[in-house]
């Protein structure tokens, strides 16, 4: 009796249950970006890089007029300098990378087998710098943004390309990413997707909330109210404070993961980093 | 005994009975538009609200809206409670605000 109920429940868990536990970028990817399609038909899918910026007049008139001198040029040029300069060793970045690290942001954050962990462009910067005798940089703001932005920008246009492999590592760290991103969180209890999935478009106050698509495209970016450059991880901290929860480490597995996750939604759209933002 | 039995009365009497001073809805205005308290504007239009956000519902008429203060309080206190989805964070229970706090912006929305 006991034998045969345990081979029942066996029956009806395996098969099904392993079948709809296994994470599913690939489907998961079509019902994100056809949720926003969806429910903004006027908006085409490239468009979703511009953040804000198609669901107010007002934004994306001063958003413009931003961009007609881009304060990220300077953060641009100094990137490009300290990326093409020598390490004491007599390297410099280009060798860590393929194409000597041209034309490669759309293709993070990226799995590491070796590791089994999620690697961004700034950490892998960052290994970069260790495996040449260097210090890691802050992944936040300062000379790791701006690395990134000339990094990204020999990237602009390209299509983000995050395919997360068929690998047991990758696709849990894809799924913690998810959950994190699905999780309410903080004294306020909300979850990054309450503000960019369910309010995408609405005005919190002054702010209108960027859809989570193609939210990842325009990193690092020049925030005027920040007065520089900041990146990715920079603003998942500063949404995480908004919410009082205590935000993650920068390098952390969380923030890799989420980074991933989020990332990959956008597969299919343009860099359009280096951006500005009021 | 008699004084017992005073604030025994006291703390049973239902909130509304007791008639909102000019001052608690002077403090229910300053905690319904500041950030770091109730922050209602943030999502609720309401007269007087400046640069208010349109998240939740505009809250005009609110008498009419919400007659029983007893559901206003609920609200304000957790409306995930009442609603898992909502975005409206949970005031009272997260004590985001006092329950004395919350009242006051009853008051204050009742003057809307
Ligand atoms: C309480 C609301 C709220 C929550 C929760 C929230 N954010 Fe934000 N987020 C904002 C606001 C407001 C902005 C600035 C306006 C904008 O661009 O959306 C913003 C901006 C961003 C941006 C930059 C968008 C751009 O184009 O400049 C990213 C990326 C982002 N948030 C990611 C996240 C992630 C990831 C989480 C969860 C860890 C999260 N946010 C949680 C409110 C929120
Ligand atoms: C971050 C967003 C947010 C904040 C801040 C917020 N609300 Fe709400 N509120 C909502 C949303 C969304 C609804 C819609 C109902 C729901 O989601 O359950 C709502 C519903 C309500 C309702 C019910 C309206 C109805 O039609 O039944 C009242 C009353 C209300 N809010 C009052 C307040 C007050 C007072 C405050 C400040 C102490 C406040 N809200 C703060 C988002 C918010």
């Amino acid at each position: 009796m006991k034998f045969a109920y345990l081979a029942l429940a066996l029956l009806v868990m395996t098969p099904g249950a392993l079948a709809s536990n296994k994470p599913d970028p690939a489907s998961d990817l079509k019902a994100f970006q056809g949720y926003f399609l969806k429910r903004f038909p006027k908006i085409p899918l490239a468009a979703y890089v511009n953040g804000p910026y198609d669901f107010s007049k007002s934004e994306r008139a001063q958003w413009k007029q931003i961009m007609e001198f881009p304060p990220y040029q300077f953060a641009l040029d100094h990137g490009r300098k300290l990326f093409e300069a020598k390490f004491p060793n007599g390297k410099s970045y280009a060798a860590c990378f393929p194409h000597g690290g041209i034309g490669i942001a759309q293709n993070y954050p990226m799995f590491d087998p070796k590791t089994g962990r999620v690697v961004t462009l700034g950490i892998a910067v960052n290994r970069c710098r260790v495996a040449n005798g260097l210090g890691k940089l802050k992944l936040t703001t300062g000379p790791m943004a701006d690395i990134l932005a000339y990094m990204t920008d020999t990237s602009r246009g390209k299509t983000i390309d995050v395919t997360v492999p068929d690998n047991p590592k990758a696709l849990a760290a894809y799924q913690a990413g998810k959950q994190y991103f699905y999780s309410r969180r903080g004294q306020l209890n909300f979850s990054c997707a309450s503000c960019h999935v369910q309010a995408a478009g609405m005005h919190l106050r002054g702010n209108v909330l960027a859809p989570a698509l193609g939210i990842t495209a325009s990193f690092p970016l020049y925030r005027s109210k920040w007065g520089n450059m900041g990146t990715l991880v920079r603003r998942f901290i500063g949404c995480n404070k908004k919410v009082r929860s205590v935000p993650d480490k920068p390098d952390s597995a969380a923030y890799r993961d989420l980074a991933y996750f989020l990332t990959s939604m956008s597969d299919g759209l343009p860099i359009a980093g280096p951006g500005a933002r009021p | 005994m008699k004084s017992l039995a005073i604030a025994l009365v006291l703390g049973f009497l239902p909130v509304a009975a007791l008639a909102a001073t000019k001052a608690d809805i002077e403090a229910g205005r300053k905690i319904a538009t500041t950030t770091s308290l109730g922050n209602c504007d943030a999502c609720h239009m309401f007269a007087g609200a400046d640069e208010a956000g349109n998240i939740g519902p505009e809250l005009k008429d609110v008498k009419t809206m919400i007659p029983d203060r007893k559901i206003f309080y609920a609200i304000i206190y957790d409306e995930p409670a009442r609603n898992p989805r909502t975005l409206m964070p949970p005031f009272g229970r997260n004590a985001i605000l006092t329950p004395k706090q919350i009242n006051d912006v009853i008051d204050f929305m009742y003057t809307k």
